[in-house]
């Protein structure tokens, strides 16, 4: 029997619109009215400033380690920027920018970093899932919020973002797997952004793109330039129709970098060249962005200062907010406290009381009478 | 107990939209236990979904109906294989209420059958209650018999929170018992006194309760000892009140239970009635456990899982004591 070409041939497109010298493709340009393009920007910048901010306030212990997302605004924007209120986003621990846009207030995500879990409540109605930390492990939770939508008949899209590095999980592989047997409508965004902390995309998959990944869960997959707006925003537009439509998820993978640490813990001079880090700032999303806006007129005089009184307001609010009160670590277990919990609770109230009581005394804890053996109960 | 199992599904689905099961091979197989026989007929594949078979995905997608509001109901084929979503289960199912603060609750069960046997193989022979019982925000339920199943399993599925709910396959076919047609409902967390005695407590779940009570008809029939014999139902959160209860009467405790010992449901139990009945124990508390072996192989199956003659010579030592 001789060998065949199987059909159907695949194949991966790279999509970019606007590129770091400030070409535009206008044939390819999306048509977004001036007052998206200034949102979009301010988004941006604000995602931009606030990095920038919450590295100083990391270093300086007002809050705990977090991930930056310097350089990849463009990435988060663009995509994000397609969906509706009614939709849903699946964040993975990157996403800043992306979050605040959703709604998530800016002093809900400082106290996320300061260690407060009330940083990962959702606000009432807000369709958006928390920070997820265990790397692609919520990929597959977008696919279940996609098949109990179409389950509901519901008119919702869902968006989940992930990194380079997620490609390796298996939930990233099972996730995208579902999602094709089930046909339901998800955006998968991967933002490649080259490093996954000291490992790079070489050693992380033997695949050319990302995207094409897709392909072998028979979906489709896009390589856009994840620094350019209008490319992450136009790849992302479509997909979101195509899912809205009915005709099922996508992969898009975003092209771009980590211009800053992994995370504040991290020191990316150890496995990484100044040379690439200064390569990959000529290719700014913000820098591009901007220049376009500039030629069209439509920057805001004073932005930068409004967007940093925002944050700084924020900052404000945030360090406001009173010390966290131990005993409600059990308000969120279960819908009931077992009685053992709610023993557990007491003990911790009683000792908080005694603390309160006696404040000069370090130690407040003390053991229970231990019985006396002439004490005992029994028999024998 | 596969047909009370059944049944159960069947008018938890009638009474709410919102549940439905998914899957390896429930929908048009009915499950390879036949647990889930029949639903894909009645309510549909989109309600009884035969998935992909990857359990991360299983239990990582009904996180996230679960997060929409829906109700899965997912089955692990064998609990041996549930390693492979223990993440999904440890990262996600139990801490989603604490993660959102209180926006959501994971509303699933995830049906597991366990335990020996049935001279199955490896990975379809294991006790692995334990994991599920360490973790806050999980509930961990183990029935023993044809009707407790049909009603824990009803409350399982009603309950807000997710439930790990282990099915001891040696009792699939073998446990039979009159299960009157109107649906029930036995609260989660409590556990039954299955059998009055002042002599010694002991304490089973799941296939292991036939294991004690078949015990306690020995030590009365020959030691002429009226032994208590106590039905967990839920591992955790664990009913201590009914143990420190039946231990201030009795002083004494034997523990059985198949999962391996160390650090195994029989040690918190032991604990649990060191501090709530240290007073009136006569005796040490006794673990009967499989031993702390990797699985065996069903060849030698019978020397490792406890059966009626270890439990009875473990009782007669405590009794002794």
């Amino acid at each position: 029997m001789p060998r065949i070409a199987l059909e159907p041939r695949f194949q991966v497109e790279y999509l970019s619109i606007l590129d770091s010298d400030g070409n535009l493709d206008t044939a390819l340009e999306p048509k977004l009215a001036d007052m998206d393009l200034r949102s979009l920007y301010r988004a941006m910048l604000l995602g931009r400033r606030l990095d920038e901010r919450m590295v100083r306030l990391q270093r300086q212990g007002r809050i705990g380690t977090f991930a930056p997302t310097k350089g990849q605004e463009a990435a988060q924007m663009g995509s994000v920027f397609s969906l509706r209120p009614t939709d849903w986003m699946v964040p993975s621990f990157r996403e800043t920018a992306a979050m605040i846009w959703r709604g998530w207030p800016i002093e809900k995500l400082l106290l996320f970093f300061a260690g407060h879990l009330e940083g990962g409540q959702p606000a009432p109605e807000q369709r958006d899932l928390p920070i997820t930390i265990p790397v692609a492990t919520q990929l597959p939770h977008a696919v279940g919020l996609a098949y109990a939508a179409q389950y509901r008949g519901d008119d919702v899209v869902v968006m989940a973002y992930f990194g380079d590095g997620a490609t390796s999980e298996g939930d990233f592989h099972e996730a995208l797997n579902f999602a094709g047997v089930w046909h339901v409508p998800v955006v998968f965004v991967c933002q490649n952004n080259q490093w996954a902390i000291s490992v790079p995309l070489k050693k992380q998959t033997h695949s050319r793109t990302i995207a094409q990944k897709a392909l072998a869960y028979g979906l489709p997959g896009i390589q856009v330039d994840g620094n350019d707006v209008f490319a992450v925003y136009a790849a992302a537009r479509e997909a979101v129709e195509r899912a809205r439509a009915g005709d099922g998820p996508t992969l898009i993978e975003c092209v771009t970098y980590r211009l800053g640490v992994h995370t504040t813990a991290d020191d990316p001079t150890k496995y990484r060249s100044e040379a690439e880090v200064a390569m990959w700032e000529q290719k700014d999303p913000l820098t591009r962005f901007r220049a376009y806006l500039e030629k069209r007129n439509l920057l805001e005089e004073g932005l930068e200062q409004r967007v940093d009184d925002e944050i700084a307001e924020a900052i404000r609010r945030f360090e406001a907010m009173p010390p966290a009160n131990p005993l409600t670590m059990f308000d969120h277990v279960y819908a009931e406290l077992p009685p053992d919990l709610r023993a557990q609770r007491d003990e911790m109230a009683a000792r908080e009381n005694t603390a309160a009581a006696r404040p000069d005394e370090t130690s407040t804890h003390q053991p229970g009478a231990t019985p006396m053996r002439g004490q005992r109960l029994t028999r024998r | 107990m596969v047909k009370a199992l059944n049944q159960a599904l069947f008018q938890e689905m009638e009474r709410d939209a919102d549940v439905l099961v998914l899957g390896e091979d429930v929908g048009v197989d009915g499950g390879v236990f036949r647990v889930t026989d029949d639903l894909q007929r009645t309510f549909g594949s989109q309600r009884v979904i035969d998935s992909p078979l990857a359990e991360a995905a299983i239990i990582g997608t009904a996180v996230g109906m679960a997060l929409y509001g829906l109700k899965p109901v997912c089955e692990i084929q064998f609990s041996g294989f549930a390693f492979q979503c223990f993440h999904q289960i440890e990262n996600h199912c139990a801490r989603y209420r604490m993660r959102s603060q209180g926006r959501f609750n994971i509303p699933m069960v995830i049906r597991m059958p366990y335990g020996g046997g049935v001279r199955a193989l490896e990975h379809h022979s294991e006790s692995e209650e334990q994991f599920y019982a360490h973790i806050p925000g999980l509930k961990m339920v183990i029935p023993s018999g044809p009707r407790n199943a049909r009603a824990l399993l009803a409350a399982a599925i009603r309950d807000p929170d997710p439930v790990i709910f282990f099915e001891a396959k040696s009792l699939y076919h073998a446990a039979k018992e009159e299960v009157p047609d109107e649906s029930e409902v036995i609260p989660i967390g409590r556990a039954q006194v299955a059998r009055e005695g002042d002599a010694l407590t002991l304490v089973a779940y799941g296939a292991m309760l036939r294991v004690a009570l078949e015990a306690a008809d020995v030590l009365r029939a020959e030691d002429g000892a009226a032994v208590e014999v106590i039905d967990l139902l839920t591992v955790s959160p664990l009913d201590r009140e009914t143990l420190v209860t039946s231990v201030r009467k009795t002083g004494r405790a034997v523990v059985v239970h198949e999962a391996p010992r160390s650090f195994g449901p029989g040690a918190e139990i032991a604990a649990s009635i060191m501090d709530g009945a240290f007073l009136s124990l006569e005796a040490p508390i006794r673990r009967v456990t499989a031993h702390d072996v990797p699985f065996v192989g069903f060849a030698r199956e019978k020397a490792n899982v406890p059966d009626v003659p270890r439990v009875v010579a473990a009782a007669r030592e405590t009794l002794a004591f």
